[in-house]
């Protein structure tokens, strides 16, 4: 995806991560980095998910990603267990690049406190801490 | 630095790797034999092949004279069971064929001794030849490591001596020449604070880093099977005190810590840092990767650290940037001094220097050895030639003058014409180095901070330090060291100046860059998905 993008009905985070929550199940959360994010890493070559049944904190360290660039942390925007990771990034990292909404998703999250969302940003309010 | 020569923008993009089966997946197919393109340079067309794939069965560089001894049954000596069946596949070349390999591939690298190398956070100093002169004497060359100590009297003294003046440097009194490399000596420092405070009954599980700290500082930590806390940045681009303040407790090890950091300023808050930090029972450990700032010219012990380590390959001279060898020395505060690693070196009343395995005897509370035998000697030898050479006044000297380099090249690339493209986002001064962001150049010329390095290349640079610090975005951070001109200075920042020129007219050359190297610009997903680590032989 070359154009930046931040889809109005995701949640933010301001370590640079999206959350969807499912639209059938308030409790269910969908989780990945945003445009931002994967632009400033460069060309992403692995991902290593973890384990389904791992306990996230929110503002936590979960996850790794590794770019051409570096090794950055993957945050938490929400807490909750992982209850699906995104298979198909191991041997195709690159998707997380390509479609950071989409086919690059990270983990899927039963939510744990679902008020945490309140603290999570719209994506007008997101876009507005990429400003300058 | 002449224009950028039309024909070879389209030319042969060099050398490729062999794609290589990893992971199941089928190899790429290989390419044959090509062409060579028009404006192609000569090392271009020339594929790089290894010492394997030249030479001729039964060739010799060096044919030994008939033996006079009598041949014995092998099977006398060792049972055919343990012995090889058939000889090493070892290259068969002539002695010119050897030469012209090895000065080939020397004409492929590029280092200090060829140009301008201003990697930030390395220290790319000019190796003075009369280190490597005391360093080829043959009392220290040919020194054999397990010598004993009796008959190595002077090796002995010279690490007696070079860990006094390193004791001086840090303003610490205990030094241990043991570790090999600044990360090994991190890990010495994390090794030994976990060891002191277990000593006092206390088990600490978090060491604090910033965000600016050095890849290494993280890596140590987790190495060390501790918990890696990462401390915000202020908008000055020191430590944030608040966020210190709300992550230093009980249960923290360690700070370790940059002075002047990462992005080349020196954090003026340092007293304060050091006073939260000895408050909650931590320790404080300093990370000499920067030292050549402030060598002479402030005390890491009189800033309250407990523990330094020195990069002798950075501010003592040493050829380096070719993977070593290097060292890394530590020198520790009154209380760590008892963990220390063994064996310690020490001078007996009659004035012998000898090697103490056991200095407590039986209750010893050393972390223990960290390597084998007693350091890179070769390091030693260099860095004691380097300060005797300078003294204490020269010392002070060489640091002083890579902050002036260092403000000097930062004030050329605030002029107009580069300053909007590549600001300085922390800081006005700098320590020894200072960092540019090369966000605006990447929305303003669509030409990221990676293309501007590669297109450095062809001016006769080596890049300087790409993309670190993590938080400033694009970055590039540059140390230009002491031993550069006036006049190398100017011509980089004008080979910046030139580039973002050009930019501004056709992007897609930068992007392209470079195309006067041995190979074009490399596929660095490929190389670190499916990197190349084996050679297959032929007919194997």
């Amino acid at each position: 995806m070359a154009q930046a993008s931040y889809p109005d009905e995701l949640l933010y985070h301001p370590e640079h991560d999206w959350a969807r929550i499912d639209a059938d199940d308030p409790q269910l959360a969908t989780l990945g980095i945003t445009w931002y994010a994967q632009d400033a890493l460069g060309e992403v070559v692995f991902f290593d998910p973890p384990a389904v049944g791992t306990t996230l904190a929110k503002d936590a360290s979960y996850a790794e990603v590794e770019s051409v660039k570096a090794v950055s942390d993957v945050i938490a925007p929400l807490s909750g267990e992982i209850v699906e990771v995104n298979e198909a990034l191991s041997d195709n990292p690159a998707m997380i690049n390509e479609e950071p909404y989409d086919g690059g998703w990270l983990v899927k999250v039963r939510m744990s406190d679902p008020s945490e969302r309140e603290a999570l940003m719209d994506a007008a309010t997101y876009k507005g801490t990429l400003a300058g | 630095m002449s224009p950028i020569d039309e024909n070879r923008l389209h030319s042969d993009p060099g050398i490729d790797g062999h794609a290589q089966s990893r992971n199941g997946r089928a190899p790429e197919p290989e390419r044959g034999p090509r062409a060579p393109a028009p404006g192609a340079t000569p090392q271009q067309r020339d594929r790089a092949r290894t010492i394997f794939q030249k030479g001729a069965p039964g060739r010799r560089a060096f044919q030994c004279a008939g033996s006079e001894v009598p041949d014995v049954d092998a099977d006398t000596l060792l049972p055919a069971a343990l012995r090889r069946g058939e000889p090493p596949r070892l290259p068969e070349l002539s002695e010119p064929e050897i030469v012209r390999h090895y000065v080939g591939l020397s004409k492929r690298n590029f280092d200090l001794d060829s140009g301008f190398y201003p990697l930030g956070s390395c220290t790319m100093k000019h190796n003075p030849r009369l280190h490597e002169r005391t360093a080829a004497l043959p009392g220290h060359a040919r020194l054999h490591p397990l010598q004993d100590p009796e008959r190595a009297q002077g090796a002995l003294e010279l690490m007696w001596r070079l860990q006094g003046a390193l004791g001086e440097v840090a303003g610490l009194p205990h030094v241990s020449l043991q570790p090999s490399a600044g990360s090994h000596g991190e890990l010495a420092g994390v090794l030994l604070s976990r060891a002191y405070h277990e000593d006092r009954g206390e088990s600490r599980r978090k060491v604090l880093t910033p965000d600016t700290a050095h890849g290494t500082n993280p890596a140590t930590v987790t190495m060390a099977g501790m918990e890696v806390v990462k401390l915000a940045t202020n908008a000055d681009g020191g430590v944030d005190i608040e966020d210190l303040r709300a992550k230093a407790d009980e249960d923290v090890a360690c700070l370790m810590l940059t002075n002047p950091n990462t992005l080349g300023l020196f954090d003026p808050n340092i007293a304060e840092i050091a006073e939260i930090v000895h408050g909650v029972g931590a320790t404080l450990y300093y990370d000499g990767a920067n030292l050549n700032a402030v060598m002479g010219l402030s005390r890491p012990g009189d800033m309250g650290f407990d523990i330094v380590h020195f990069n002798l390959h950075k501010s003592f001279t040493q050829p380096h940037g070719g993977g070593g060898p290097g060292s890394g020395p530590i020198a520790v505060s009154e209380r760590i001094a008892p963990y220390l690693p063994v064996p310690v070196l020490v001078r007996g009343q009659d004035g012998a220097f000898d090697l103490d395995h056991e200095p407590d005897g039986a209750g010893s509370r050393s972390i223990g050895r960290l390597r084998g035998f007693q350091g890179n000697y070769g390091c030693f030898v260099r860095a004691y030639s380097y300060i005797c050479s300078l003294g204490g006044d020269g010392l002070k000297d060489a640091s002083e003058i890579a902050v002036l380099n260092a403000n000097y090249l930062l004030a050329r690339l605030r002029e107009p014409g580069i300053a909007e493209h590549l600001p300085l986002p922390y800081g006005e001064l700098c320590m020894h180095e200072f960092v540019l962001s090369g966000g605006p150049m990447k929305r303003a010329l669509e030409i990221k901070t990676l293309d501007l390095a590669k297109r450095l290349l062809d001016f006769g640079f080596h890049p300087p330090t790409v993309y670190f610090p993590l938080l400033v975005e694009e970055a590039l951070m540059v140390e230009p060291t002491e031993t550069e001109t006036k006049e190398t200075l100017d011509s980089f920042a004008e080979a910046i100046a030139a580039i973002l020129a050009e930019a501004a007219e056709d992007p897609e050359i930068a992007r392209a860059a470079p195309y006067t190297t041995p190979v074009r610009r490399l596929d660095e997903v490929a190389a670190a998905k499916r990197p190349v680590i084996r050679e297959t032989l032929v007919g194997a």
